[in-house]
Parts: C-alpha cells; sequence; structure tokens
C-alpha cells in the first residue's frame, strides 16, 4: 500500500504539536489581559447622567465638601447619594430657570427619586465597607482618583481583587493623615520620605488590613 | 478506532465549551445576586425605589424624639435653649461616657469646626461674615453671625435655625445629625468669641502676642481692630471665599 502521508507531513505534525500547545497558552494569556483590561473593568468610560452633574465644577470651584453630598461615607458601608432636597438647597435659587437642571426640579416637584447610573459597582459577592477605609486614614482620592477634576464621573481604578489587596498588603504606601482624607490635592512633603512616614502613620492609627478570603467575600 | 478517538475528543471539546459557557452565565448571576444594594431601583414597586418610605405615624427604632432639646434646640417652654444638653451629647457621641468635662468640649468644638466647613461655610464662609462661594454666586446673602442680635442668641437658636431652616435657608437636620448641630453651635459660639472678644478677658501671655502681631499686621487690619467695638479685637474677617 502506498504511503498517505508524504514526507514533509512529518514536518507539519510537528508544527502542529507546537502551534496546538502554544496557541491555547496565547488564548489563555490574551483573554486573562483582557480580563484585567478596561474593557472588562470599565475603567475610565464616563456614563451619561439623567443630569450633567459636574464634579469639578461643585467641588473644585465652589469649594463644596464630599461630605455635603456624601453623608454617610464617615459612618457606614455606603457612601451616600445626595436625594434631590440637597441639590435644591441652593438650586432654589442658583440657575433656578436653567434647562439643565429641569430634571432636578422635576424630581422635586414629583417626589421622585433622579435616577442616576452606577459608576462603581463591585460584584455583589464582594463586601466593602466606606467607614473603616475613612477611619483609617484612606483618602477618597486613592480609590476614585482625582474626582475634582471630572466634569463627568468615571471609574479611576480597576476595583479588581488584585487593586484591593495591593493595598491590603502594603496600606503604608497608600495611607495618609486621618484630617486629610478629603483633601483631593494632598501629598507628602518633599522634604520627608513618604514610606517612612506612611509606616509612621500605620503604627500610630494600629492598621491591619487583612488579606483572607473572608474579609471581602463573607 | 483512530476516528473514534478523533470524535471523543471533539466531543470532549465541545462539551467543556458549553461548560465554560454556562460558567459564563453563572459569574453574572452572582454578580448581580437576587437582594438589593442601598438606593437601588426596582421593577417591583410603583414608583421604581427598593427603599421603602416611613409608613405614616410609625417611629423607626432609636428614633424616638423625647429629648426636645437636643433635637429642636429648644426648651420646655418652646424657647432657644442657653444650655447645652451635655449629658444627652455625651450619650451620643461615642467613647465622650469616659471623658472629662474639658475632653467633652474640646472634641465638640473640633466636630464643630469641621462640620461647619463641610454644611455651612459655602454661604456663611468660614468665619462667618456670610460671604461664601454660592452667595457670591447669586444666592441670598445671610446676615453676619457676628451681628450684636445673633452674638447675644443662646447656642439653642442656632440648633434651631439648622433643624428647621430659615427663611431662605433650608433645614440641615437631613444632613446634619443632632449632635453635630449642637457642635456646630459651639463652634459659631467659638467664632464669635474670636471676633470679639476683650483685651482685658485675653490671658496675659495671649495679650501680649497680639500686641506684637498687631504691630507687625498690615494698616487694614489694624483699622478693623478699633471700629467702633471699643477694646474689642477684630481680625479675620477677610478671609472670605477661601475655602
Ligand atoms: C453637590 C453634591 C456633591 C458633592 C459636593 C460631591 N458629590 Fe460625588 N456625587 C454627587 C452625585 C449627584 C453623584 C451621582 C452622579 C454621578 O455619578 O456623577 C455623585 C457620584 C459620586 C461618585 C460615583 C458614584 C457611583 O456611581 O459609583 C463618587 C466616587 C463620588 N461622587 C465622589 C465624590 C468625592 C470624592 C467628592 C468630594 C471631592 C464628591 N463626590 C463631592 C454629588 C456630589
Ligand atoms: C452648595 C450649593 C450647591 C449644591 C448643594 C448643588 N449645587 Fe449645582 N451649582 C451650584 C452653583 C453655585 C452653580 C453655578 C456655578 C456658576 O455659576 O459658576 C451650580 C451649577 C450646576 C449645574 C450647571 C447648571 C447650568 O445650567 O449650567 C448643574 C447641572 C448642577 N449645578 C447640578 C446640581 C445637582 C444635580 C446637585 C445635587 C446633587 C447640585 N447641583 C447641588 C451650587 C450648588
Ligand atoms: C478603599 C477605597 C475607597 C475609598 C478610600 C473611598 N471609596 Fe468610595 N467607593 C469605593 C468602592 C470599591 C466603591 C464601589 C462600592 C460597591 O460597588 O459596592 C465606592 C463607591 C462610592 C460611591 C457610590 C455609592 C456607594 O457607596 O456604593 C460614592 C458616592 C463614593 N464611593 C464616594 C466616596 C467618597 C466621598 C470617599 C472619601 C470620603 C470615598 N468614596 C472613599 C472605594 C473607595
Ligand atoms: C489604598 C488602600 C486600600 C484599598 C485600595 C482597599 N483597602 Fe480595604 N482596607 C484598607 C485599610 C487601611 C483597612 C483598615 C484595616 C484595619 O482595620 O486596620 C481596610 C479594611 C477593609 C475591610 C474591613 C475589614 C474588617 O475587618 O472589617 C474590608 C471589608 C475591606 N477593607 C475591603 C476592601 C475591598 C473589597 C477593597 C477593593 C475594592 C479594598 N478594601 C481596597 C485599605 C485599603
Ligand atoms: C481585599 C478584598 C479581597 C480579598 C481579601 C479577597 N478578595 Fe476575591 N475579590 C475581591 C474583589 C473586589 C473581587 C471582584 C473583582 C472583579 O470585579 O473583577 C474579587 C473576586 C474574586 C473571585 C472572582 C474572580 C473573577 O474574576 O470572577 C474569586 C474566585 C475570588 N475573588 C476569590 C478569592 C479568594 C480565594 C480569596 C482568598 C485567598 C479572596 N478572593 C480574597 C476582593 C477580595
Ligand atoms: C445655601 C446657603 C446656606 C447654607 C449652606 C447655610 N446657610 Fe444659614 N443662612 C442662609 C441664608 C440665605 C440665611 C438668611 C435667610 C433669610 O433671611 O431668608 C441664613 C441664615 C442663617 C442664620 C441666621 C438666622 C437669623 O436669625 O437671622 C443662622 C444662625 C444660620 N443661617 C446658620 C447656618 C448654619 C449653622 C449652617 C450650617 C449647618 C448654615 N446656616 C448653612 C444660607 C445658608
Amino acid at each position: 500500500m502506498a504511503q498517505i502521508f508524504s514526507r514533509g507531513a512529518n514536518a507539519f505534525a510537528r508544527s502542529s504539536l507546537v502551534i496546538g500547545l502554544l496557541l491555547p497558552a496565547g488564548l489563555f494569556l490574551t483573554a486573562l489581559k483582557l480580563d484585567r483590561s478596561p474593557l472588562q473593568t470599565d475603567q475610565g468610560v464616563v456614563l451619561a447622567q439623567p443630569v450633567p452633574f459636574s464634579h469639578d465644577h461643585h467641588t473644585a470651584v465652589l469649594g463644596i465638601h464630599c461630605g455635603y453630598c456624601h453623608t454617610s461615607v464617615e459612618k457606614s458601608a455606603f457612601a451616600g447619594l445626595p436625594p434631590t432636597e440637597t441639590c435644591m438647597n441652593c438650586h432654589k435659587q442658583i440657575w433656578k430657570d436653567s434647562p439643565t437642571l429641569e430634571p432636578v426640579r422635576a424630581s422635586f416637584r414629583n417626589n421622585e427619586p433622579i435616577q442616576w447610573n452606577r459608576v462603581h459597582d463591585l460584584p455583589d459577592y464582594v463586601y466593602f465597607n466606606h467607614s473603616i477605609h475613612i477611619a483609617k486614614g484612606v483618602g477618597c482620592e486613592t480609590c476614585h482618583g482625582p474626582v475634582n477634576e471630572m466634569p463627568l464621573m468615571y471609574q479611576a481604578k480597576s476595583l479588581q481583587m488584585q487593586w484591593c489587596l495591593d493595598c491590603h498588603r502594603a496600606p503604608e504606601k497608600f495611607v495618609r493623615p486621618k484630617d486629610e482624607v478629603y483633601n483631593m490635592d494632598w501629598e507628602w512633603g518633599s522634604d520627608v520620605d513618604p514610606l517612612e512616614e506612611g509606616k509612621k502613620l500605620v503604627e500610630a492609627y494600629d492598621i491591619r488590613p487583612q488579606d483572607t478570603c473572608s474579609t471581602c467575600h463573607r | 478506532m483512530r476516528t473514534e478517538t478523533k470524535h471523543t475528543a471533539a466531543v470532549y471539546a465541545l462539551a467543556l465549551s458549553a461548560l465554560l459557557l454556562l460558567a459564563t452565565a453563572c459569574r453574572q448571576d452572582m454578580h448581580d445576586q437576587a437582594k438589593y444594594e442601598p438606593l437601588e431601583a426596582s421593577s417591583f414597586y410603583a414608583n421604581g425605589m427598593a427603599s421603602r418610605p416611613l409608613i405614616a405615624n410609625t417611629v423607626p427604632r432609636g428614633f424616638l424624639r423625647e429629648d426636645t432639646v437636643l433635637f429642636t434646640g429648644l426648651d420646655a417652654a418652646g424657647s432657644p435653649a442657653a444650655i447645652y444638653p451635655q449629658a444627652s451629647l455625651a450619650e451620643r457621641i461615642p467613647g465622650a461616657g469616659e471623658m472629662s468635662e474639658k475632653e467633652l468640649w474640646g472634641l465638640l468644638l473640633k466636630r464643630g469646626e469641621t462640620r461647619y466647613g463641610m454644611f455651612c461655610t459655602p454661604c456663611h464662609d468660614p468665619v462667618g461674615t456670610g460671604r461664601g462661594m454660592i452667595v457670591q454666586r447669586g444666592f441670598k446673602s445671610p446676615p453676619s453671625l457676628h451681628e450684636e442680635r445673633l452674638r447675644e442668641s443662646p447656642p439653642g437658636y442656632f440648633v434651631n435655625v439648622m433643624t428647621e431652616g430659615f427663611g431662605q435657608m433650608s433645614s440641615y437636620a437631613p444632613l446634619v445629625s443632632p449632635e453635630d448641630r449642637w457642635a456646630i453651635a459651639a463652634y459659631i459660639q467659638a467664632l464669635q468669641l474670636s471676633q470679639h472678644v476683650r483685651l482685658a478677658e485675653l490671658p496675659a501671655e495671649l495679650v501680649h502676642s497680639f500686641g506684637e502681631a498687631q504691630n507687625e499686621a498690615p494698616a487694614d487690619a489694624a483699622e478693623h481692630g478699633s471700629e467702633g467695638h471699643g477694646e474689642e479685637v477684630s481680625h479675620g474677617a477677610d478671609q472670605s471665599g477661601e475655602i
């Protein structure tokens, strides 16, 4: 019986062995990378909102404190979003005929909430708590980026597990004095070693973040 | 024989990819579980809110407001309280129970300072002269907290203004807890004192350092100091807008 495969087929078979191994490995790695890329994490994506509320304008230009609107950030897991009444504290007089603000006034008149689109959303199997982070000197800016420069809100960090762990395993690189947690422009002075100062704070505030699974998956 | 193994391999591969598909579906379920997060929208209730409003004529646990002085700033006769409800405050501020009176006041003033900065400076500005950023953008101008009438008001009056609102100023009760309202009132009284203290009432060493500061200060600050208040000290009133 004549040979079905020519000699050249050997090379083909060998290379298919290599490709058969490399290709899945490559695909796997690409999939991993994709999973950690902004495509998957929505990092940096600006969402449209029913009212073009600008953090830049209200915080950096007007100097309104984060706590004026996110009132529960120091005492609960949830940071809290301002009810329409909070906007109306000022907007009953400021820009009270502006068409941009009509949804706010309509919400106030009809007693119906404004439906903001969620920007940061951890999966439901993750437990997160704002109050402990604020109490131990982690600034808003460390996790939310330069909010005071955002005309519209976007998610500045990946919010992936690796990101949480990077800090939980080395908090001294990220913590700041408690008085500065709301300060968007805060930095260690150039005359001190940030890492040394961070270590002192970790000591002073008794900061001991956990990296056991049940801390965040409970 | 050969083709058979090929077949089984293909079947395995198919089954595996089907399983993988299942896994992604599973991930979404875990991602968005059958529970509501705070303020989440709901298609179940007519008004679209998962959070339910309070049922009429009910009081949530821990919200029974029998202590009217603490919650409204008004005493039993309905006039502004002149005395701080110290016992109730110590009860509600975490850790204040074991504190000495002096420590409690220190804590209250510090707390008042940050809360005043959060909620009042946009309009009343950091020193209380009523020239904050929102006023500069067209909001009604509030009276200066250093007016004679307001300087003579008891702390309960400020708590009451915050609780119920005043004219064009909305109520701040939804944003500021009762103990924080008293803390702000204490801070306002400290602010008032800071602008209108009598030289004779200051400790001697402070009078001395103030004298030095006056000598170095620009001319207009010194002018401010002698503006009709006799020997009262007045400075810092031009910090408005610096938030
Ligand atoms: C005048 C009120 C106001 C102030 C002051 C304010 N915010 Fe907000 N914030 C809002 C509103 C309204 C939203 C929802 C709309 C949006 O996402 O832009 C929001 C959304 C956010 C979100 C995203 C929430 C989500 O959907 O995931 C973050 C993070 C945030 N704010 C942080 C801050 C920080 C940090 C500061 C202080 C620098 C601050 N905010 C000051 C009103 C305010
Ligand atoms: C403490 C006062 C204050 C609060 C609270 C506040 N704003 Fe404003 N907002 C202002 C001021 C002042 C301006 C105008 C700034 C200017 O003229 O430069 C403004 C401007 C705006 C504008 C632009 C209006 C236009 O026609 O261009 C929008 C939109 C807006 N605010 C939305 C909101 C929303 C939504 C909320 C509630 C979450 C809110 N604001 C709460 C003070 C406030
Ligand atoms: C340690 C990181 C971290 C810090 C510090 C932090 N946040 Fe957040 N924030 C998050 C995460 C993560 C979420 C998403 C939570 C979720 O999806 O359940 C979030 C969500 C929010 C939201 C949306 C509402 C909510 O609670 O889900 C607001 C508003 C907000 N943050 C404001 C703030 C403000 C204001 C500060 C500073 C006082 C702050 N955050 C500090 C990580 C942080
Ligand atoms: C920039 C630093 C930083 C980041 C980022 C961070 N954390 Fe933390 N976390 C801390 C610190 C500091 C503590 C306080 C530890 C202590 O109790 O001393 C803490 C505490 C916690 C706790 C409380 C633990 C307990 O015992 O109750 C939880 C839960 C938590 N973090 C979840 C998260 C999750 C989920 C993320 C990511 C979405 C995250 N953290 C991101 C710094 C961080
Ligand atoms: C500091 C908080 C934190 C700790 C500790 C933690 N996780 Fe997570 N984990 C997260 C967050 C946040 C996510 C969501 C990531 C995302 O949305 O991509 C997550 C997601 C996951 C996922 C799903 C991954 C995916 O891509 O779908 C698994 C599985 C998981 N964690 C397992 C663990 C195990 C096992 C441990 C203990 C060794 C652990 N986690 C400890 C915060 C934490
Ligand atoms: C959005 C701007 C705004 C904010 C924020 C604000 N106020 Fe006012 N406030 C006013 C205005 C305007 C008046 C004058 C009201 C009138 O006469 O119609 C006023 C009046 C007052 C008065 C004087 C009442 C009288 O007898 O004349 C006091 C006291 C006061 N505010 C305290 C506070 C405190 C304390 C806070 C912080 C919790 C605060 N305000 C926050 C705008 C504001």
